[in-house]
Formats: structure tokens, sequence, C-alpha cells
């Protein structure tokens, strides 16, 4: 039982992690209908973009709280940058292609990323020690002492906040309302004065920064990273973002919580080996028998 | 040009140039690198600005010849020309190839180093054309077709070690395991639309690897097979002393021993399984299931309602380029004499959807172009390898964005009803 909680909790900060990144994913689906496949190295490098700000203001000795908040600003900027550079390189010339299109520029603009940022900054795993540290402990007359780290609050907490910024943004502003009307109909959209590259263009800062978020999140609670994270971290994310059902934004929340979930048990009791076979597993058998997802709209072929 | 114009480009250009500088500025400009315990920051402002300063350049240059179309004309203008030449010469071309290449190993220049990076080319053309039937005529993006190289590759080499089976038979075999293989997973996952199948490809690609790394018992895991069986030539072993009871090749045919008779061997080995791949594709295509594939890459829903069943026509690409991604793997682990999970990941399946993109999808001299020009001229910068990989990538985007449907776009359907229309 002792371990069954403890499970739960690690699951529930990895599936905040993948949820943040799936949001991503399934924004841009649902806007442009694209698998943006280089969203996974977007992350990576919020993950780099942090871990050099967290060197740079560890020198300064500033208070912990300040550096947290710093760094926030900092990943989220910078990676929102790429995203959107991403976007207008790669992507934007090709509305109106063929459909696999799109697919294989982000192929393209993944290798990219992941080798420039193994030439710029090496291809060795870059550790950092943990900023955060201590926690709280439960159940300690048992033999299995629960411990809920501060980290691992900070991060859900984290998450929320974030979250609920975030649907306040699609459900409530201007630009929440224009962004859903252009995946709706972007013809229609445009014939009603709404700049829809500017808003395809927000879109993609808006998933950037939260992946950035994510990557984030990701150095503090691993400590490690380097070039390649990206690709497993995305891949996971994208099957989040299916599970919930592409599209749909609490969808992607959701299936990112049952994906940390779903990994962090088959850890805990099945195989350690195999965890990220499982992941890749529930891809396959959520997109065969459940192309929809939780809550998404079925997909109707037109011709 | 007025000047207001020149105005509102340099404008723009240093706006290219704060975003070029808030790119590279942290990921290129502050390298962290491990110094005893910890981390630190070494700085190369110098690269960055040189870099954000190219970047403002080519901007404003762009911008000069106000030039986005031009570019794009230009760049069509001079690739359509390229692919009407090799149009017309395409016989020529490929009698041409194929005499060079059988010749080849006899040229004076050539060496051991040539030999190797010509058997790799020609690995890769095998896959490019193997591929070539599941992305460029069935129209399937395969982005896990890494697997059936792998499953190829480890049917033969644990056929060949356990039961001491000579080349000739483990390779249809092998062949015929990566094909099952294919259908294994081509029957759930067809159905799916295109993008969806992208991705589940590539997840099943990472799980045979996964499989490949942790089955100890029968892969030996990261540590990989050894001692894989080198091919005969028909029975006579490329061996110095061949064992009692034996004749070895250069004994047979009364030659001097020589490594390079094996490699040379290797060489035709490859080209003829290569060329079969190709012949293979070639004459599928003027059949029904091969226009069937063409069909369904035009348009799914006109070809199911005229009676063409989807699933079942790509599977049968699937299997068959599955089978030819066996036939290559088999290939790689009895040149090798070693395999393991490391050389499957998923950058090499990348690396066969470059060739076959870059190319042109479906066009088979696209791909031959594609290998030697991927492979072999970035085989000479090896030192270069991760700048490669840049290139590759980048090479990716902007063939998309030019000129999306490859190099040697060839799309026209094999064959027409009335013949071809003027």
């Amino acid at each position: 039982m002792e371990y069954f909680i403890q499970q739960l909790v690690n699951g529930i900060t990895l599936g905040s992690i993948y949820g943040l990144i799936a949001i991503g994913y399934t924004m841009v689906y649902g806007i442009i209908g694209m698998i943006n496949f280089a969203h996974g190295d977007i992350f990576m490098i919020g993950a780099f973009v942090a871990l050099i700000s967290f060197i740079i203001f560890g020198l300064t000795g500033v208070a912990l709280p300040i550096i947290l908040l710093l760094v926030l600003l900092i990943a989220m900027l910078f990676t929102a940058c790429y995203g959107w550079t991403v976007e207008k390189l790669a992507y934007k010339p090709l509305r109106g292609s063929f459909r696999l299109a799109p697919l294989i520029s982000a192929l393209g603009m993944s290798i990219v990323l992941q080798n420039y940022v193994q030439v710029s900054q090496g291809a060795r795993v870059k550790p950092m020690q943990p900023l955060i540290t201590g926690g709280l402990e439960f159940f300690k007359n048992s033999d299995f002492i629960v411990t809920i780290s501060y980290l691992q609050i900070f991060i859900v907490i984290l998450t929320i906040i974030l979250m609920s910024i975030f649907t306040y943004l699609i459900t409530k502003t201007d630009l929440g309302r224009a962004q859903r009307a252009c995946e709706q109909d972007r013809t229609m959209t445009a014939l009603l004065g709404i700049n829809v590259d500017r808003t395809i263009s927000i879109t993609f800062i808006i998933g950037s920064s939260l992946a950035s978020v994510a990557g984030m999140m990701f150095v503090l609670y691993y400590g490690v990273i380097d070039f390649y994270i990206g690709f497993l971290a995305g891949i996971k994310a994208f099957t989040a973002a299916v599970l919930g059902g592409i599209g749909s934004l609490p969808g992607a929340m959701l299936g990112g919580l049952l994906i940390g979930l779903i990994e962090t048990f088959w850890a805990g009791y099945v195989s350690l080996e195999y965890k990220d076979v499982a992941a890749f597993s529930v891809l396959i058998i959520v997109l065969i028998f459940f192309p929809t997802g939780f809550l998404g709209k079925p997909d109707i072929e037109k011709v | 040009m007025e000047k207001k114009d020149i105005i509102q480009s340099f404008k723009d250009s240093l706006f290219t140039g704060l975003i070029a500088l808030a790119l590279f500025g942290p990921i290129v400009g502050l390298r962290t690198a491990s110094k005893g315990e910890g981390l630190f920051i070494t700085p190369q402002w110098g690269v960055v600005f040189l870099l954000v300063g190219l970047c403002i350049l080519g901007r404003f240059l762009i911008n000069l010849n106000s030039a986005r179309k031009t570019e794009i004309t230009f760049i069509s203008k001079f690739t359509s020309k390229f692919s009407a030449i090799t149009e017309d010469k395409a016989k020529h071309f490929a009698i041409t190839a194929i005499l060079f290449a059988v010749v080849f190993p006899f040229l004076p220049f050539t060496d051991r180093y040539f030999m190797d990076v010509a058997i790799m080319i020609l690995t890769y053309i095998m896959l490019g054309w193997g591929l070539n039937i599941v992305v460029g005529l069935a129209g399937l993006l395969d982005l896990g077709y890494v697997a059936f190289y792998a499953v190829g590759a480890y049917s033969y080499a644990l056929i060949a070690t356990t039961f001491g089976w000579s080349f000739w038979i483990c390779l249809p075999l092998a062949g015929v395991f990566a094909a099952f293989f294919g259908i294994l997973l081509g029957f759930p996952v067809l159905r799916l639309r295109g993008d969806y199948l992208a991705i589940v490809t590539l997840g099943f690609g990472e799980i045979i690897r996964i499989i490949l790394i942790n089955w100890y018992e029968v892969t030996n895991g990261p540590d990989g097979i050894t001692g894989i069986p080198r091919p005969s030539f028909f029975g006579l072993p490329f061996k110095r002393s061949p064992d009692e009871g034996e004749t070895s090749f250069h004994l047979f045919f009364n030659l001097e021993y020589s490594t390079m008779h094996r490699i040379i061997f290797l060489y035709y080995l490859i080209l003829v399984l290569a060329l079969i791949t190709n012949y293979f594709t070639l004459k599928i295509r003027k059949l029904p299931v091969g226009r069937a594939w063409e069909a369904l890459r035009e348009d799914e829903i006109a070809c199911k309602s005229l009676g063409v069943n989807p699933t079942n026509t790509k599977l049968t690409a699937f299997a068959i380029g599955a089978m030819f991604g066996g036939f290559a793997g088999s290939f790689f682990a009895t040149r090798q004499a070693f395999i393991s999970p490391e050389s499957f990941t998923f950058i090499e399946s990348a690396i066969i959807v470059a060739i076959v993109v870059l190319g042109g999808m479906g066009s088979q001299t696209g791909v031959v172009l594609a290998s030697i020009f991927l492979i072999g001229i970035t085989e000479m910068f090896r030192d270069l390898e991760q700048y490669r990989m840049i290139a590759f990538g980048g090479a990716m985007v902007l063939i998309m964005v030019f000129k999306p449907k490859g190099i040697l776009a060839n799309r026209k359907p094999t064959i027409l009803m009335h013949g071809e229309k003027k």
C-alpha cells in the first residue's frame, strides 16, 4: 500500500511534465493538423536553457525562489523564440502542401535541433546538483516510508498554476477565441479579420514556453540532461496527447497524467527495463483501437 | 528599389538579428562543460556574433532581392530542368551506372577504403529502394524501417550461429522473417491515417530495439552477437588456410590469397541484391498490385469506392518493403560479422527516409543519387559527423519547403490508360 502511494506520487509528478509537453502537440495539431515532431526537441532546448541559467544564477547567490522565477521566465522566453522560428522556417511555407510534407519537414527540424545542441553543448550528459532538497515523510511506522519531496510538490503546484492561466487564456480571452476559431475554419476566420498567421505563431510560442517549463522541471527532477532527451519525452508526450484525445486541451493534461502513471507503475511493478516499451505499446494500442482518445472528437474523412 | 524599402528591409534584418541572438546566445554562446565537480560555462561569443552577422546579412540580401518568389522559381526551374534531363536519359544513366558499378572493383584507383564506402552506399541504395516501395509507391511514411533491417540482421545472425546453416539458406529466411514482422505490424496499423502511421511505425522500431537490448537470453543484449559466419563463394570459404577436407576460394581458382577477394565478393553480392530489388520494383509497378499502390497514394477514398481493398494492398507493400529490408539486414550481419542494437537506432531510419525523400519519392534513380550524395560525399568529411546530421535535417526541411516532391519528382503513374497526354 505504501509502495503504491509512493508510485502514485511519482507518477503524478512525471505526468505533470508530460502533460505540459503534450499541450504543445495537441494545440498545434488542433490548429494546423500536423504532428509537430520537433516539439520534443523544443522541450530539450528548454531544459538546456534552464540548465544554463541555473548555473549562471547559481554563481550569484540569489535566494532560491527568485532564481526559480527568473529561470522560469528566461527559459520560457528563449524557448519561445525557438518555437516561433521553427514554425516560420519549416512549417509556414508548407501550408497546403501534401499531408506528409510538414511531418517530414518536422522530422528534419528535429534532427537539426538535436545535432545543433550536440555540436554546441557537447554530447556528454550534463549533471546538475539538486537545488530543491528535502521532503515530507509519511507512514513513518511502516516498513516503507513514503516520501513526497518539496520538488515534487513544486512541480505539481507549478503545473496547476500554469494550467489555470492557460485555461483562462484559451476560454476567456480574445486570443483564445481566435485560436479556437482557427481550429474550426481557417478561411472563415481570416475573412472575419483575424490574423491567422499571427494566431498560429502565438500557438507555437505558447506551446514552446510550456514545453520549456517542462524542460526546467526535468532538469530539476532528474538532475541530468543530454541532447537526446527530447526524443523519448516527445514520443511519450505525443502518446499522452493522443490518449487524451488530440486537439483537446484538458485531454492533453489527462493523457499526460495517465502516461506518467502507467510508466511509473509499469516500472515499479512489472519491469524496469521495459518501461519505454510500455509507453510505446500504449501509443500503438490507443491509436489502433481508440484513435479519438478520451476527450477527442471523431475525425471524419471528407472527400 | 526605393529608399523606404531599403530602410524597411534593414529594420527587418535587424529584427532577424535580434531573434538570431536570442536563438544562438544561450545555446551556442554559453557552452556548459564539466570540470571536476559540477558544470561550468565557457562563453563563446565570437561564434555567436559570426552566426548573428550571417543571419542579418542573409536576411538583408534576401530582402534586397525581394527574393522569396524569384528564389523559388529559380530552384524549381533548376531542379525541373535537372529532372527532365535525367528522365530522358534515365535508361542511359541506369546502364552506365550499372556498367560502372560492375567494373568499379577493378579500376586502378579502387582500394580497400573505396570498396568499403561503395559497399555501404550500395547497402543504403538497397534500403532506399526497399523503403521506396513503401514510401514512394504506396505513400505510407514508415519511420521504423530499421526494425525490419534489424529483424533481418538478427534472424540471419541467430540462425547462422545456432544451426550453422549457410548464407544462401539464411538469406531468404531472414527476408521471410522480416516480411512476417511487416505483416504482424502492418495488419493492425495500416488502417490508420498517414501521420499516425508514421508515429506508430516509429514506436514499433523503438520497441524492437529495446527488446534487442534487454532480451539477453537470445540477443545477448547490448553486447550483440559476435562470430557471425562470413559468406562463402558457393561453398568455397575465403580463408587463407582452409580446414581439413575443404578447398578455399583462392586455392580453387589458383589465385594468390588476398583479403580483397572477400570484399569484392561482398560488393558484388550487395550489388546483385540491390539490382534485384530495383528490378522487382520496376516490374511490380506494372502489375495490378503496383498500380493499386500508386492509386492509393494519390487518393485513398477514390480507391475504396472503386473496390480496391486498401488494407490488403498496403499490407503487401509493407511486407515486400520489409522483406527487402530483411535481405539488406542479413547482408549487413554477414559483412560486419558482428551486430548489436546500436546499429539499429531511430537515426538510421531517419537517414533512409531522408534518402527516399531527397531523391524524390518514387524515383529509383533519385534514391541512387541521394545515397551517393548523402553517404558517399559526407563519408569524406567523416570528422564533421555531427555537422553532417545537421546538414541532413536541414536538407530535408529545405527540400520540403522548395521542392516537396523531391529532387527527381516522379509521381507520374507508371501506366496510363490512353498513353501519355501531350
